[in-house]
């Protein structure tokens, strides 16, 4: 445990950090232990479900510093954006009335068992008025979550599942206290309890599943504040957010950082990666007077920009409209749930009432034809039927989520399964989205050079660094030491080994990506660097074809790398499309009655993503892309596109199983409802059984991911 | 029957206290993090 350490004199500042990269207790301890160690810190608390390190200290250290101090332990680290902003849990508000109608329906049982084993009179009257408290309370707190969406339903005169859950259950409740007030011989209130408790566990479980992969992906959602460094007049720097900048200030981005604003670059020159906001893979040079994106990555070296457009005026704001407006499409989709309900609620009320009026023929009185048609709603109370879709979505969500793919939304399923044309992004999609070292050049270089190589790269932030750092240390190769590192901003990495002078440095004339690797006394490498396809991309797409989805590439990207990736998938491709072309074309697809997919990662893919029937980004996507789409997938592979729709097909398949079964349950019970010769107990039997089925046949999902 | 009047008021008073646990647990936060609570245990603590 952490110590729980207590300072009363002064105040005590808080901070949380999102640390994405913690995984274990291994990495709880090492950050709580080296935290609570330094000067200022008085205690800090991992939460690891969200990733985040919640720190107690004296207000005197600051954010930046609690981040170096994290650097220095090994872990990378970001000031949340809202400081002490709590992801809203779907999970904690379904809890609670989940104990209350568990525990309810236990000692309900408890006493229902007495009464159907033979509890005679006046016991009888008691057990049932101690039902009656317990359950009724109980019914009101445990049903609200079904009451108030079937009564939102109702009163735009529609219908959903809750609709008859809520009719049953009050109909239950209502003839319960009827029978306990008059000391009659059945009272259902541990029907009505268990099936709201069953509800209630298969929605709690959904939750679940939906917020762990709600804090999967807000962990990869760069929480870094937005925003620059500012150059005043008097030439000092200052740290302005990005809703703090307006036109004509400058602002010094560095090599590595990402623009905050779009502008004019006033001073210095650079080559900026446009990949994210337009597609195109290779890097734009841009020196003084030329203009440059918010969103865009800043490669070489530091350049001074003035300020033109912010907020509103940005490109960013645009694609943010045209995606708020594709979404408000998306949102009509009816889910299979509730167009079951759509169905199954009249035939239901309709069958209750033909019993009444069948009774009533037959020259049965008032109360004992109601008794038959409420029972007749109580027996085909839909608890399979409210089980069916969500247990298998859960079910199929963490099968998807162990290999590395998550749902974030609940209807996605659903939508992907139907899928049948799927559009694919170029760059950071069906391409890594970044500059990889060319592998045969990497396994060529001698074990020295590629040691000094090493050693070079890991002193720069620079992207090209970190990929070459990255590659090396993946083929098993050790840093060596070096002597007077010194990195000169847009030229490369200088230092000395043995004596002997080392670079790593930025290529003279070279086309596209690539750095020089020097060694006094040995000849020269060029290291190319290229965007490649990912791993599987070609047996990935072979069986999307198989699975009947037809692919295409959908680029915004120049013409001459769209045809290269083109020619190597061999997919139709179009080029240079911008975000309205890739909504207008999913668009102009869906008019002629295809289902669309749209994988895409950037921010130009955010309003296609949006406009799609379904989509998947990968975990490299852009925060809007990210926040765009369906399914987020954490590899590099790209198998995980034909393995989501497989899933997503297979759940569906489970889900139409899992209500012919509810079904089928009904074809037994209904008639014997009708006949006049359900009790409580049948009820409580019938209906626990059917929802265990259900159940069951939901977990074979749980394999149907590999 | 004496013995049904003391002991239903036993059930549903364990029963209460067992809710009551639950939910004091659920405000004191102890299901805020799962995933972490699952491998504290895994932490050392010699230093304590």
């Amino acid at each position: 445990m952490t110590a729980l350490a207590r300072q009363d004199e002064g105040d005590i500042a808080q901070t949380v950090l999102a640390v994405p990269g913690m995984h274990c207790a291994g990495c709880m301890s090492k950050i709580e232990r080296g935290l609570e160690g330094r000067p200022g810190i008085v205690s800090a608390r991992v939460n690891l479900s969200a990733r985040q390190v919640t720190i107690a200290h004296d207000p005197s250290v600051k954010p930046r510093d609690l981040v170096e101090e994290l650097d220095r332990i090994g872990f990378e680290a970001e000031p949340r954006k809202g400081a002490l902003a709590r992801s809203q849990s779907a999970v904690k508000p379904l809890l609670a009335p989940l104990a209350v109608s568990a525990f309810a329906c236990m000692n309900v049982m408890l006493l229902s068992v007495s009464v159907w084993s033979g509890a005679e009179g006046a016991t009888r009257t008691l057990f049932h008025w101690i039902s009656a408290g317990i359950g009724i309370p109980a019914i009101v707190y445990g049903g609200m979550p079904f009451f108030k969406s079937a009564w939102g339903a109702l009163r735009r005169g529609r219908t959903n599942m809750d609709v008859p859950i809520s009719i049953g259950v009050f109909l239950a409740t209502a003839l319960s206290s009827y029978e306990t007030i008059t000391g009659g011989h059945d009272a259902w209130f541990d029907g009505a309890l268990m099936l709201l408790a069953f509800l209630l566990a298969g929605r709690v479980l959904d939750a679940m599943m939906r917020d762990r992969a709600r804090t999967g992906v807000d962990a990869l959602l760069s929480h870094a504040a937005q925003g620059a460094m500012v150059v005043a007049a008097d030439g000092t720097l200052e740290w302005k957010k990005a809703d703090d900048l307006a036109p004509g200030m400058i602002m010094r981005v560095a090599a590595g950082e990402r623009l905050a604003a779009d502008g004019e670059i006033a001073l210095g020159s650079s080559r900026f990666d446009q990949s994210l906001l337009t597609g195109e893979s290779a890097p734009v040079p841009g020196a003084a007077g030329d203009r440059v994106l918010a969103g865009t990555l800043n490669l070489d070296a530091p350049v001074d920009v003035r300020v033109l457009a912010i907020g509103q005026d940005t490109t960013l704001a645009e694609i943010a409209r045209l995606m708020e407006a594709a979404a408000q499409d998306r949102s009509k989709y009816v889910r299979i749930a509730d167009r079951a309900a759509r169905l199954y609620a009249p035939a239901v009320h309709t069958l209750a009432a033909v019993t009444f009026i069948g009774w009533m023929l037959a020259g049965a009185g008032w109360y004992q034809s109601l008794v038959v048609a409420i029972s007749v709603l109580i027996i085909t109370c839909p608890c399979a039927l409210g089980l069916a879709v969500p247990v298998a979505q859960v079910v199929a969500s963490g099968a998807l989520m162990r290999a590395g793919i998550m749902v974030k939304d609940g209807s996605a399923l659903e939508r992907l399964s139907k899928a049948d044309r799927a559009l694919l992004d170029k760059t950071g999609t069906l391409t890594l989205g970044r500059p990889v070292p060319d592998p045969a050049v990497v396994a060529n270089l001698p074990p020295e050079a590629a040691a000094i190589t090493l050693s070079l790269a890991s002193h720069s932030r620079h992207p090209i660094s970190k990929a070459l750092a990255s590659a090396l240390a993946a083929r098993g190769i050790r840093a060596i030491e070096l002597d007077s590192v010194e990195e000169r901003p847009g030229e490369g990495v200088f230092a000395f080994h043995e004596g002997r002078k080392v670079a790593l440095r930025r290529p003279e004339g070279a086309s596209g990506i690539a750095v020089t690797l020097d060694i006094e006394g040995m000849p020269t490498w060029l290291i190319p660097f290229a965007d490649r396809l990912r791993p599987d991309a070609r047996e990935a797409l072979d069986r999307l074809a198989g699975m009947g989805v037809e692919t295409s590439i959908i680029s915004g990207d120049h013409t001459a790398s769209v045809a290269q990736v083109a020619r190597e998938t061999n997919l139709f491709a179009q080029a240079e499309a911008s975000p309205q072309d890739k909504q207008e074309l999913i668009g102009r697809l869906q008019a002629a009655g295809r289902n669309v997919l749209m994988v895409g990662d950037g921010l130009n893919d955010g309003p296609a993503l949006a406009k799609a029937n379904s989509s998947i980004a990968p975990g490299s996507a852009s925060d809007v892309g990210l926040q765009a789409s369906d399914l987020v997938f954490v590899q590099d592979s790209l198998l995980a596109l034909p393995r989501a729709i497989k899933v997503a097909r297979a759940t569906m398949r489970v889900v139409k199983q899992n209500f012919a079964l509810a079904i089928g349950y009904n074809a037994f019970a209904v008639p014997l409802a009708i006949a006049g010769y359900v009790t409580p107990m049948i009820a409580a039997l019938a209906m626990s059984t059917s929802s265990l089925i259900v159940v069951a046949n939901s977990l074979r999902l749980a394999r149907a991911a590999r | 029957m004496n013995v049904i009047a003391i002991l239903i008021p036993v059930a549903l008073l364990l029963g209460l206290g067992g809710l009551a646990a639950f939910f004091w647990s659920m405000k004191s936060g102890q299901f805020e993090d799962m995933d972490g609570a699952a491998n504290r245990i895994l932490i050392d603590e010699e230093d304590d």
